[in-house]
């Protein structure tokens, strides 16, 4: 009776090593993008040759600093593609391609794999049940030339979703209730197993956010073990006919259950990810900019919500919206959302990380306030060290543009 | 392996954007980002940063997978970093690039600045030579130790693989 972490292990290894092992791995996929390439294809040029275990194992995608904004990010691109066609790399996604976990989770991340990529958020594709795991660019180097790394192998942590999403809550309510339970850090050294008791209450999107700011909590990986939702998303999405395995489930340290009906919408208020409030509490509080998007939150379903309240008036407050893929953009453009946000005054582009890193496309000036969907909130995070950044779902944020203000969204859905 | 410097102490949560800010990310040079380190919460901290031991509380490097945190610190001249914990990939970039770093629960409230601190990363302890108090943490060994021994992985690879 395994944990879905032992289960990964057992079929990679041959046996499940017991958490705190080092153990040594070989990916299925590994990922970099512009900002962490350059350096990863730098540590590799320092290594002899630059080389890759295998060209179809690897994803590459221009995000970060996506069109370039300064010369320096422009000559950081003209690098890393010389390289990326030297070596062949089929599966490159160059400016306007997408945020390089979105297109992980929508084109290759399989449940059962092991996914590492130079970036944090490369825990995203737990979503689909991958373990994945962020690394820095010496390790990817490292791993692109091996074709293995290292890991210490994390101990198993169940959390069981049970009940239904209420009206105005998503995804990201869970995430920030998770983080306003555990802490910043709270799950370092966990992989978390997320049990759905009704599958089709949280769907794709959602887990991804979930999954997405596990790096908050400090989560070696979440997962969510796949169950139906799984099963559909990859049929529809990929054409895959994957079967989970029927498993009973193992033994874990400690649970917790998240009860989603008790959930209402919530933000991370400066400068800390789990100073985590209702948005009740924080109502009122003026706002300059807006920004809806990330890997954490530029989804379907993510400007889907934006829209459905978007589309009752004019923002008051600048508000900018990134799609996190060309695919989710020309979904939402065919949908009609792209054309309600840009008529309730939003900025619109897709496929780039924005302002949520402070690089560009809405960097926070100094002494204002930033509500957006994206994933930290750190001081200085989006652009001047005197800027005030909340982190809140996509309704939310959609509302408070609106009104130039935080607000509930939830009269808004009615 | 054991360091010994002179102590710069910082509280919890010091995160990798506090430690480099994303603008710098597009270098890689220590000497450059050395000069930026812990810019937006203490502009001081390159004057000081040389020859020191950079002590702090719980989570330090928590968020982003930025190499250039670790290489900040080491090129403005930090020998070592002491925490009561650490974020799982800025621990290991540091040892990567060869940044001695010892998770030691308690330390902060053991050491003040300027204090005189020696690491010893496989005795597993921070010694505080101004007090005389030895604080015991978790010891560095194996592929980790082997790594910062080498002075990083780079310099590991080409030892093992030559």
């Amino acid at each position: 009776m395994p944990t879905w972490t032992e289960y990964i292990f057992s079929k990679k290894l041959g046996k499940a090593p017991a958490p705190g092992e080092v153990v040594e791995v070989a990916p299925d996929l590994v990922g970099f993008h512009d900002l962490t390439g350059y350096h990863v294809l730098e540590v590799l040029e320092s290594m002899g040759k630059v080389e890759v275990f295998d060209r179809d194992r690897v994803v590459v995608a221009f995000d970060h600093l996506s069109p370039p904004p300064t010369q320096r990010a422009a000559e950081i691109m003209v690098y890393i593609r010389k390289h990326v066609k030297s070596l062949g790399l089929p599966h490159f996604y160059d400016v306007g391609g997408g945020i390089l976990h979105q297109i992980i989770l929508e084109k290759y991340a399989m449940p059962e794999q092991v996914v590492f990529a130079a970036d944090s958020h490369t825990n995203t594709a737990g979503a689909v049940g991958a373990f994945a795991q962020g690394l820095g660019a010496t390790d990817i180097a490292a791993t692109l030339k091996l074709g293995k790394t290292w890991l210490v192998v994390p101990t198993p942590f169940r959390i069981d979703v049970e009940g239904r999403f209420l009206r105005g809550v998503m995804g990201k309510d869970v995430a920030l209730h998770l983080l306003g339970q555990f802490g910043a850090e709270g799950f370092s050294g966990f992989s978390v197993e997320v049990y759905v008791r009704n599958p089709g209450s949280f769907p794709m999107d959602d887990r991804a956010t979930v999954a997405n700011m596990s790096t908050e909590m400090g989560a070696d990986a979440l997962m969510f073990i796949p169950d139906e939702v799984t099963v559909d998303y990859l049929q529809r999405e990929r054409g895959s006919s994957y079967k989970p395995p029927q498993l009973e489930p193992g033994r874990y340290v400690d649970r917790y259950a998240v009860e989603l009906d008790r959930l209402e919408p919530l933000v991370a208020a400066p400068h800390s990810v789990d100073n985590v409030k209702a948005v009740r509490e924080v109502e009122g509080v003026e706002v300059d900019q807006v920004f809806i998007g990330s890997c954490t939150n530029g989804r379907l379903s993510d400007i889907e919500a934006a829209a459905r309240i978007l589309k009752r008036g004019r923002v008051k407050s600048r508000c900018i919206a990134i799609p996190a893929s060309y695919d989710v953009f020309r979904k939402a453009m065919e949908l009609g959302y792209v054309d309600v946000l840009t008529k309730a005054g939003c900025v619109v582009t897709y496929g780039t990380c924005g302002p949520c890193l402070g690089g560009h496309f809405g960097v926070a000036g100094p002494g204002e306030v930033v509500v957006t969907t994206s994933n930290r909130n750190f001081k200085g995070r989006v652009g001047h060290p005197d800027s005030k950044v909340y982190l809140a779902n996509p309704a939310t944020a959609a509302a408070t543009a609106l009104e130039g203000k935080i607000v509930d969204p939830r009269p808004y859905l009615s | 392996m054991k360091i010994r410097g002179r102590a710069i102490v910082y509280g919890d949560k010091i995160d990798t954007d506090v430690i480099i800010p994303a603008k710098y990310l597009v270098y890689t040079d220590p000497a450059v980002l050395g000069q930026h380190a812990m810019e937006p919460l203490d502009p001081e901290f390159p004057k000081k940063a040389k020859g020191a031991i950079l002590v702090a509380g719980r989570a330090f490097g928590m968020g982003s997978s930025r190499e250039q945190a670790a290489i900040a610190l080491k090129g403005a001249g930090v020998l070592a970093v002491v925490a009561e914990s650490f974020a799982r990939i800025f621990f290991r970039n540091a040892i990567n690039v060869g940044l001695p770093v010892l998770q030691v629960p308690g330390i902060t409230k053991k050491v003040r600045e300027g204090d005189t601190l020696e690491v010893d990363l496989e005795g597993g302890y921070c010694h505080n030579l101004s007090t005389g108090e030895k604080v015991e943490g978790k010891s560095i060994t194996g592929l980790p130790l082997a790594i910062l021994k080498s002075g990083g992985l780079l310099n590991y690879l080409k030892q093992v693989t030559i």
